[in-house]
């Protein structure tokens, strides 16, 4: 039997979005001397564990939030001071895009390069002070319904369950936490949004959604090579013609580099693997050269969801919200989600405020949010990018990008068409046979690396004893599918090695080593057949990033 | 029966310590931090005393910053009754925790003082030991059973080569070993109460002690990187190359 406890408002998952909405429901209700218990689930070991983001961060939603942040102490030490953007032809050379040439929305004057994972540390510090009630260890596993189908809350995961699924010595059964309105913001294809999502239909009406993954390494370099403020972005070489996707490489404070490489997801050749990529990547000399000489300090990955305006479900249903990316607010044209994903926050717990203010005990759908979302500067920037994404798709990465830069430079994102790609990224890949199996360089230790010891950087750990956390609806599709017609891609998708088709005298098994997972969903986004779905292991688990 | 618990919060078992750049120390800039896990047990067998109705308050205390404050919290939630936190920015030494230890037990009178036999980061294995010593109370390290009966505690220690038991009189000092039990998972309803539990912060002049260094830490250097292995083609191959390289036959 399940305990429960009630709150006003329950927010599934600590990143931008739910703690903005926390903090905005807590300073509306301290102004109007109201009485409001919020409280927050997360599944990493702490807040912040799970976060992964480039990131450069426009401060215009953390202004809104909390005006006085830099005497707050919110960690946003490294303003921009130049951007860069190549155009990689090869391994060896490239291009600078000279700035009058670059999209608008590419120019970072006024942002910060910060580590998203430490402003949410801060952002859940200034919840908590507010009086929400953060628990990190939590994983939310499942949603609870009211008897007219209405959100009623989620539960936590049970704690303790052994790999048969039996309970454990230590066994500890999940909570429910019910709620007169219920807010996910997961991140990236969380998995009871993408539940939701399809209970309610929610993307009736929405072009497919695309996705992005994102990999991501931390790096010391040598003090006389960093030059902190710099934005380095571009595209082309190692990706083909027919694969999009960009690179970044931001210095920091404290000497520190952050570099990665975004690849779009609706990629077509199965043979390629984004990992090796990127490690191959980093040898071009627009990138070593900030590399050499230094340190590799920390890996991950996430995926990104990059649809934008085109692709966004219906964010309201009954007794909750869908917020950031959970729904894909992000917008690609400045690959930035952390300012849209606080700004969904806030306009919902401005929405839920006035709900509960006036005394409504929850359960409904929230068609207020709808409207403060129409109205906000949010929407706004979400429309004016809309073609961004779906231009480089059609048009590729050339032709693409000019269509943005008249688009963005000239008409302000209000180009009279709309360009739409309505082509699931699952169902992009073609036949292994199509291609030529792709050779990739043999790391060197120095700049690039292996996966596994790539893997072991990220912290990640799982409780050993415990079901596997990514379930096959046919555990015979990834040998007598997958690996037939697509050489089984799950091997060179997932950036951390969780995915082996293994020989030995028993013939081939597909193994899934659940242990490594980074809880990046490209699995749950990529498989062609849909087959896999990824689900909350126990609290806890899963990658512990530092600063990233 | 009163138990005293001490915890210290350290670099979380799962994250990999990495040396700063500058060889001055481990780096700690936002890296997760937890109860040491030997303090996690000692934590609970304290509540499992309490609950077989052996030990009427488990009390905990923990040396540190306020950010220690998260692990006596994290105490509290998996049943301690109430928190004493020493605040001080310095790292003591063994030998000074045991000293303040020393006086919060002369002040909290227990009978019982649970400790975690070592922490993970600095590894020492003092301060139960130092404790005994300025307390002049028996001590049973190392253990693996905890057992009160009547007014003496029997302790099984996990000693080279097999298991010894001894018989302690109260008030006795004991550290944990491994297998002494598996802690619990906090509850979010314990999590909750846990933030509404009593934490006394105390600072070492209140208990009249003055931490003194007794060593400098001169270097932190991280372990040699393991070099690429080769493979031989002979079984001569690989004997020529243990007696001749290798040297070790």
């Amino acid at each position: 039997m399940r305990e429960s406890m009630e709150f006003d408002v329950v927010i599934v998952g600590a990143g931008p979005a739910g703690l903005s909405t926390a903090c905005r429901l807590m300073q509306q209700a301290q102004e109007n001397e109201q009485e409001l218990t919020v409280c927050v689930v997360e599944k990493g070991s702490e807040v912040g564990a799970h976060i992964l983001s480039g990131a450069v961060v426009e401060t215009r939603a953390l202004d809104e939030l909390f005006p006085d942040w830099k005497e707050k102490g919110a960690p946003l030490n490294t303003a921009v001071t130049e951007d860069e953007v190549y155009l990689l032809k090869d391994p060896k050379q490239g291009t600078k895009v000279p700035n009058a040439f670059v999209p608008k929305t590419m120019h970072n004057q006024g942002n910060y390069i910060v580590s998203l994972g430490n402003l949410c540390r801060w952002l859940a510090e200034q919840a908590e002070e507010l009086g929400v009630e953060v628990f990190p260890g939590f994983a939310a596993s499942e949603v609870l319904f009211n008897e007219d189908g209405s959100v009623k809350g989620i539960a936590t995961g049970d704690m303790g369950v052994t790999a048969e699924g039996e309970q454990g010595p230590n066994y500890m059964p999940g909570m429910e936490l019910h709620a007169k309105y219920t807010i996910f913001s997961e991140g990236c294809r969380g998995h009871l949004g993408k539940q939701l999502i399809s209970q309610f239909s929610l993307y009736k009406g929405s072009d497919a959604q695309h996705y992005g993954l994102g990999i991501k390494e931390l790096w010391d370099i040598p003090a006389e090579q960093h030059k902190p403020g710099l934005v380095v972005h571009g595209s082309g070489w190692p990706l083909d013609k027919e694969t999009s996707g960009g690179f970044f490489l931001y210095h920091t404070d404290n000497n520190q580099v952050v570099v990665g490489l975004i690849i779009d997801l609706n990629y077509k050749n199965p043979h390629l693997s984004p990992f090796d990529e990127f490690q191959r990547l980093k040898h071009h000399p627009v990138l070593s050269r900030h590399l050499k000489g230094g340190k590799r300090v920390s890996y991950g990955a996430r995926a990104i969801t990059k649809g934008g305006y085109n692709s966004l479900p219906k964010m309201t249903f009954p007794g909750g919200l869908l917020l950031g990316c959970d729904a894909g607010t992000l917008n690609f044209s400045k690959i930035k989600g952390t300012h849209t994903a606080m700004k969904s926050g806030m306009l919902a717990a401005e929405a839920l405020f006035e709900a509960l203010s006036n005394g409504d005990e929850g359960g409904k759908e929230l068609e207020r949010f709808n409207e403060l979302f129409k109205d906000s500067w949010l929407y706004d920037e979400l429309y004016r990018s809309r073609n961004f994404g779906p231009a480089m798709h059609k048009f590729g990465q050339l032709a693409g990008g000019a269509f943005n830069y008249i688009d963005q430079n000239w008409f302000g994102g209000r180009i009279p068409v709309t360009l739409h790609d309505n082509h699931p990224d699952h169902a992009q890949l073609a036949p292994a046979d199509h291609y030529e199996p792709i050779k990739y360089p043999k790391p060197d230790g120095e700049l690039s690396f292996d996966k596994l010891s790539s893997v072991f950087l990220s912290n990640t750990n799982h409780e050993e004893d415990q079901p596997c956390h990514l379930k096959l609806a046919d555990a015979d599709i990834p040998l007598k599918q997958n690996l037939k017609l697509f050489a089984e891609p799950a091997q060179r998708y997932c950036p951390a090695g969780v995915y082996e088709i293994v020989e030995d005298e028993a013939g081939q098994r597909f193994q899934i080593n659940g242990q490594n997972c980074l809880h990046c969903k490209t699995c749950d986004i990529k498989d062609p057949a849909q087959n896999i779905t990824w689900v909350t292991p126990e609290g806890m688990g899963g990658p512990n990033y530092p600063n990233m | 029966m009163k138990a005293l618990v001490a915890v210290k919060r350290v670099i979380d078992y799962n994250v990999k310590v990495r040396v700063k750049s500058d060889n001055t120390d481990v780096d700690l800039a936002n890296v997760k931090m937890a109860l040491n896990p030997f303090c996690e047990i000692a934590v609970e067998e304290a509540v499992r005393l309490k609950e077989a109705g052996t030990v009427s308050e488990v009390v905990v205390v923990s040396i540190g910053p306020k950010a220690c404050q998260e692990q006596i919290r994290t105490a509290l939630a998996l049943g301690a009754d109430r928190g004493i936190q020493i605040e001080t920015d310095e790292m003591p030494e063994s030998l000074g925790v045991a000293k303040l230890l020393a006086k919060v037990v002369e002040e909290e009178k227990p009978e019982l003082v649970i400790l975690g036999k070592q922490s993970i980061d600095s590894d020492n294995n003092q301060t139960g030991q130092m404790l005994g010593a300025l307390l002049d109370m028996p001590q049973g390290t190392f253990a693996s059973e905890v057992k009160v009966e009547g007014d003496k505690v029997n302790v099984t220690r996990e000693v080279d080569g097999g298991l010894q038991t001894v018989a302690l009189n109260l008030p006795a000092i004991v550290t944990t070993d491994l297998r002494l039990n598996e802690p619990r998972y906090a509850s979010l309803p314990n999590i909750m109460k846990a933030k509404k539990k009593p934490l006394d912060v105390k600072t070492p002049a209140d208990l009249g002690v003055e931490l003194k260094a007794h060593t400098r830490l001169l270097k932190v250097a991280p372990p040699a990187e393991r070099q690429a292995g080769i493979r031989v083609s002979s079984v001569d191959e690989l004997v020529d190359k243990l007696k001749n390289e290798a040297k070790v036959i």
